[in-house]
């Protein structure tokens, strides 16, 4: 290792990967991309202004010329792009086996990836494959200065994460010893992704100069390198037969303009009349939590969250959810949010509006009584 | 077939949670410990495998002392024997420690299949058991919701997968066996402990293994070998953003009715 952890001026590459949907980069790939850009000017920050750092994002997949041209339209030093193919289906083997030895050539200091289920997939492998740090659904990261610690230990870079734990009762500050490559997933809807707008074509940056920094001059013409592919290593491990849908899906609750949601708080299939008639009251769709569903309260159709759906009403009332990440990517668009739940930290009570602490066996019959009342 | 089941031995969060002294975990102490929900849907599929295939299930779990508990628990549920990695040098680890550890405890024997959970309930990584099989050089599939093993009965060359992806997509994929499958929680109905069981489990055998049993050196376990480092944890702050509304239920519900209609204009 010729280079040194903390030493001014050092150049640094930060990888994104985003992820392709019906070959168009997804909006947590942009996030993805925006987190990206946040830690280039930590960094930076911390590094001195000498410091370069290199955003690049890396695709790999079959057919990636749009996909690529859309990248490229952003502001980073370089497109890499792993076009075969041998990559036409997704499988852990053919990714580890073109992302591992480019990781192992490049040396990136970070490799950013979108916490999708694909990542979670392939990438704990990825890192034991590399040798590399792993640093899973991150929502956040303080710079050092801000964060510097009690004990003297050196941490790296000296930046400190957050992720949640405890299906997010708990926010956990972690650091990343050591040196070598990390990679990191980063939660859904933790960086704006607004900030990663296309560039508008201003001045033209000499293709291949590494960008100054995260707010650098735009460049209208990103560089677009190929990364190579071998098929004797990136090869599936799994053979793909094909794709289904998860439930015959019959209630479509991304129309609904209210839904009540209920959690595992409700206590069994017995007890979900009171939620019925709130929902009645209110003219509102039902919808659960995951536990609800593997508990078999109630059917699939009706799961709200990650592996479920996602939905946005004017009005959604959570009673009995805790506020898994897993559930609140799936309703926090919601215009507003009622939350009823016995326990006052319960993370769902950081997106709702309006918080309501108590036994929802109580408060759930009166709301429906207010409800009625104020109908007249 | 010969299956193994990691478990992981996780704090109850519905109980009342306090912060260790130094900040940087739970407070322990009268802390109830389950296991870890997903890994109780790997265990019963692991059960349902074996008694289908004519095999046995053993499962392993990393942990201190009271992990005999969760042990203890699989055993009464069916599983034939347990072993432990018991050793303070695995605790604190990372998911790459945990699996390095978990793989080379598994390595030991030969097993057609390793069964984990997608995802442990404290820590979250979801990464363990793909870690264990990149170390032991099997496929690996996250995120399992069916399994149909090929050809179904006698000894299975290969197994049919169903992944959940996002947005309600399941991916059907065939791996070659031996294979690490993390098992998502609704893939099954777990199975209640039996009297009988539970008696049987008291005979039943708990290995307990420490690195030099697995050759490996304790700097590459547990904390020490690992990268990631817990700094603090600290509870979400209390309705942050949210107007907590007071009051029994029949004031609160109608202070929060006169709010939905006066104030958000959503009623």
């Amino acid at each position: 290792m010729a280079e040194q952890d903390g030493q001014p001026g050092r150049s640094r590459r930060l990888w994104v990967v985003p992820q392709l949907r019906e070959g168009r980069v997804t909006r947590v790939s942009w996030e993805t991309l925006a987190a990206a850009r946040s830690l280039a000017a930590s960094l930076r920050g911390s590094a001195g202004s000498a410091a370069s750092i290199r955003i690049e994002a890396v695709l790999l997949g079959s057919g990636l010329e749009a996909a690529a041209r859309e990248l490229a339209q952003r502001d980073l030093a370089a497109v890499l792009v792993a076009d075969h193919p041998a990559l036409t289906a997704y499988t852990p083997g053919a990714w580890i086996g073109v992302l591992a030895p480019a990781i192992a050539a490049e040396r990136p200091d970070y490799v950013l990836f979108p916490h999708t289920y694909q990542t979670v997939d392939f990438v704990p492998r990825l890192a034991q494959r590399a040798g590399t740090g792993l640093l899973p659904e991150v929502t956040g990261f303080s710079a050092p200065a801000a964060a510097a610690g009690s004990d003297g230990e050196p941490a790296g870079d000296g930046l400190v994460w957050t992720r949640p734990v405890l299906g997010g009762k708990l926010q956990a500050r972690v650091r990343v010893r050591g040196a070598g490559t990390v990679l990191v997933s980063v939660q859904s809807g933790s960086f704006p992704a607004n900030s990663t707008a296309p560039t508008a074509p201003t001045a033209p940056a000499a293709a291949g100069v590494p960008a100054p920094g995260a707010t650098a001059a735009p460049a209208a013409d990103v560089e677009i390198k190929a990364l190579p592919v071998d098929p004797s290593t990136a090869r599936p491990d799994r053979e793909v037969l094909g794709y289904q849908e998860a439930t015959a899906q019959q209630v479509d609750l991304t129309k609904a303009g209210i839904i009540v949601a209920v959690g595992r708080g409700v206590g069994g299939a017995d007890k979900l009349g009171p939620i019925e008639e709130l929902a009645r009251a209110l003219g509102a769709e039902i919808g659960a939590s995951r536990p609800v569903i593997d508990s078999g309260w109630l059917p699939r159709e009706r799961q709200i969250g990650s592996s479920g759906q996602t939905v946005s009403p004017r009005l959604y009332i959570a009673a009995g959810i805790s506020g898994a990440i897993q559930h609140l990517v799936g309703m926090k668009g919601s215009a507003v949010i009622v939350a009823i739940n016995k326990d006052p930290s319960a993370p769902i009570f950081s997106v709702a509006r309006y918080g309501l602490v108590g036994d929802l066996h109580e408060l759930v019959p009166a709301l429906t009584a207010a409800i009625k009342a104020a109908q007249g | 077939m010969k299956i193994a089941v990691c478990i992981k031995q996780v704090p109850n969060s519905e109980a009342r949670l306090r912060l260790s002294r130094d900040g940087k975990w739970l407070d322990e102490e009268d802390l109830p410990f389950i296991v870890n929900e997903s890994d109780e849907y790997a265990l019963e599929e692991g059960l349902r495998l074996a008694e289908r295939t004519g095999g046995e299930v053993v499962v392993f779990s990393l942990g201190p002392e009271r992990v005999r508990d969760a042990l203890r628990k699989a055993l009464a549920l069916g599983a034939a024997r347990a072993v432990h990695l018991a050793d303070p040098a695995f605790a604190g680890g990372d998911a790459l420690a945990t699996g390095r550890a978990l793989a080379a405890a598994l390595a030991r024997e030969a097993f057609d299949l390793v069964l984990t959970g997608s995802q442990s309930d404290d820590a979250g990584f979801g990464a363990t058991g793909s870690v264990i099989a990149g170390h032991l050089g099997w496929p690996h599939v996250w995120l399992v919701m069916g399994v149909e093993l090929e050809p179904p009965e006698g000894k299975p060359a290969s197994a049919k997968v169903t992944r959940e992806m996002e947005s309600g997509v399941n991916e059907v994929s065939r791996v070659s066996l031996p294979a690490v499958l993390e098992i998502q929680a609704g893939i099954n109905h777990p199975r209640y402990a039996s009297l009988k069981g539970i008696m049987q489990a008291k005979k039943k055998e708990i290995a307990v293994v420490s690195p030099g049993d697995l050759g490996l050196d304790p700097a590459v376990l547990g904390a020490a070998g690992s990268r990631l480092e817990v700094l603090s944890v600290a509870f979400p702050e209390a309705g942050k953003g949210a107007q907590m509304i007071a009051g029994d239920a029949k004031t609160a519900a109608a202070a929060l009715v006169d709010k939905l209609r006066q104030e958000a204009r959503v009623l």
